[in-house]
């Protein structure tokens, strides 16, 4: 990969970094943390589904114990956050490697996989809030105590900054997908495991590789989330929430694509905020509309969001090309 | 180059590969034959690992493989192609074939560089940023030939890379399939088209029923009698000889 990669990634980063500092309301900052959160967990989902064809539905997992590792280290062993940033970034990436290393073994694809996944966050929930480290039921508060080196930023335009940076990282290690041997092994998994294996693909060990990717990037979207609200309890950090949020974003952004995951994070909970207003808070109503939402994109954007722009743009660059016929690419 | 000991394969009951024993010799086109169902794809699959033997041996240039599984083949340099085509459909032709290309570098602009030679080598030059799943039945065995080969493999196992293309595009692989072994790369290949195999070809074996019945040159092994019989039926030698037509199965 080389530094002109990055190129399109830059101007991206650049209007998310300035839009903070241009005035916007503490709860339009705050739905901007969140829509980045959601967007980092999202970018690790489309490693996994969106470049492996491995759909989770248990995204949660790595959510979960990424945001209780940096809570608990940091409360309970006074660990400090950075440190345990790093430590919930890594105990993430291992429980998805030990996740795949079950699965993959017995050669667990499709929904059977989906399933798999979902199962393993719920006993995570089911274990958070009963065990006592985590505080039970409860939850767990971690004090405040604003500075940069405990990772709380009073200002809520700097926590922004800091989301945006962890999302740069998403995209950086997205487009690295795009441009290495790893990635194109990836994709050639997804699209054929046996072909890719017949060309010398070490299968296993590129979808070990692929999940502890993806959990190590929800993970930090997890630690994130302490850091920003401070309290944590099994249903927010294991719950099916995120990890339905990270796949439909991931999904109406457009799956494998770069800035597919951002886009759709930043539409659904824009849309989800916006009924919110008008419907007064009826509670789960903005799952409706997520659902509405990926409904229509499925129908009549199927390469996502991301794939509507990319189809525009390569039909007026270079006419017909393979990305832009894959809907009709499924038969064999 | 390829050895394969007392290969024996069973599912269920049906025994497809039967104490087979065969050697493909380096730098030769070895054909397979022999009538559907007889076996032929079975013993590819346990040639490059696919299928795990129920018994027997397969030595790689003198390096016992039995075991090891197919990526691992790869990369010591002998590669299969699938007799149904299984192109990455939602990747264009070029990317399709630098997945073979990486096992040989790490670089991207090398492996599509490579994926570019191998695609213009083979005719495909013209449907490079295409969709595989635009090509037709031609193309996709073109293509499913370029990938393995973009490998740079030693040994080739082709499977039934001319099934259900027409004559004039059987025509124009044929010159493709033998500056290949040109190269220094060792054929052995599944096919039922019998004027391709006399025409590549310096030795075949033929299978049926999962055991091996005849191997030698073609122009030779096509008229045993067993050979025929397998394809035609019980007596056809005979029936053959009776009204006095030259057997060419
Ligand atoms: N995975 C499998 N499970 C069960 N039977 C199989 C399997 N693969 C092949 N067979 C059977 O083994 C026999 C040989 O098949 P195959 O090797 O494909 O023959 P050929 O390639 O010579 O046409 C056939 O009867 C086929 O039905
Ligand atoms: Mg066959």
């Amino acid at each position: 990969m080389s530094a002109r990669d990055l190129f399109p990634i830059l101007p991206v980063l650049l209007v998310l970094a300035v839009l903070p500092f241009l005035g916007l309301s503490g709860s339009l900052l705050n739905l901007l943390i969140f829509m980045m959160i959601v967007a980092l967990a999202a970018q690790g989902w489309n490693v996994l589904g969106g470049y492996g064809g491995l759909a989770s539905f248990g995204h949660a997992a790595f959510f979960g114990t990424g945001a209780y590792a940096a809570a608990i280290l940091q409360t309970r062993y006074g660990v400090n956050a950075w440190a345990a940033l790093v430590a919930g970034v890594v105990l993430g990436s291992l429980v998805g490697a030990f996740i795949g290393l079950l699965t993959f073994r017995s050669g667990l694809k499709g929904s059977y996989f989906a399933l798999i996944t979902l199962a393993f966050a719920e006993v995570l929930r089911i274990i958070a809030n009963s065990s006592e480290i985590t505080g039970g039921g409860a939850g767990i508060v971690v004090p405040i105590d604003y500075g940069f080196e405990n990772l709380q930023l009073r200002d809520r335009r700097f926590f922004v900054l800091l989301a945006v940076i962890c999302v740069g990282v998403g995209l950086v290690i997205t487009r690295w997908l795009d441009r290495s041997k790893f990635g194109a092994y990836l994709i050639a998994i997804r699209e054929n495991e046996d072909a890719a294996r017949a060309l010398g693909v070490n299968v296993m060990n590129v979808k070990l590789g692929a999940i502890t990717l993806s959990a190590a990037l929800t993970a930090l979207a997890g630690v994130l989330y302490t850091q920003n609200f401070l309290f944590l309890d099994a249903n927010v950090a294991y719950g099916p929430w995120i990890s339905i949020e990270a796949l439909f974003a991931a999904i109406v952004g457009g799956l494998g694509t770069m800035f597919g995951p951002l886009i759709g994070a930043v539409v659904l909970l824009g849309a989800g905020e916006i009924t919110k207003e008008f419907s007064g808070g009826i509670p789960g109503f903005d799952l409706l509309v997520f659902g509405v939402i990926l409904i229509i994109t499925v129908a009549f954007a199927p390469n996502g969001l991301a794939g509507i722009s990319l189809k525009s743009f390569r039909r007026k660059t270079r006419g017909h090309t393979a990305r832009s016929s894959r809907d009709g690419g499924a038969d064999a | 180059m390829l050895e394969i000991d007392r290969l024996s394969k069973r599912f269920s009951g049906l025994v497809a590969v039967d104490d087979v024993s065969l050697r493909v010799e380096h730098g030769s086109i070895t054909g397979l034959i022999g009538p559907n169902g007889a076996g032929k794809t079975t013993l590819f699959a346990m040639s490059a690992g696919f299928v795990p033997v129920d018994a027997g041996n397969v030595r790689f240039e003198g390096a016992t493989v039995t075991s090891m599984p197919p990526h691992e083949r790869t990369r010591l340099g002998m590669v299969r192609t699938f007799q149904i085509v299984q192109p990455f459909a939602g990747l264009s032709v070029r990317e399709n074939i630098a997945v073979g290309a990486y096992l040989r570098t790490p670089d991207r602009a090398d492996a599509l560089a490579e994926a570019e030679t191998v695609g213009n080598r083979l005719g495909l030059g013209p449907m490079l940023d295409f969709a595989a799943s635009s090509l037709t039945v031609a193309g996709r065995k073109r293509l499913e030939l370029a990938r393995a080969l973009a490998t740079r493999p030693r040994l080739l196992l082709l499977d039934e890379v001319l099934a259900g293309l027409n004559p004039t595009e059987i025509r124009d692989i044929l010159p493709v399939i033998r500056s290949i072994r040109d190269d220094g790369v060792t054929i052995f290949m599944i096919e039922h088209i019998m004027q391709a195999v006399m025409n590549l070809c310096e030795t075949v074996y033929v299978l049926n029923e999962g055991k091996l019945i005849a191997e030698g040159a073609p122009a030779i092994v096509c008229g045993e009698r067993p050979v025929i019989e397998a394809y035609l039926g019980q007596g056809a030698a005979a029936r053959l000889r009776a009204e006095g037509g030259q057997p060419h199965a």
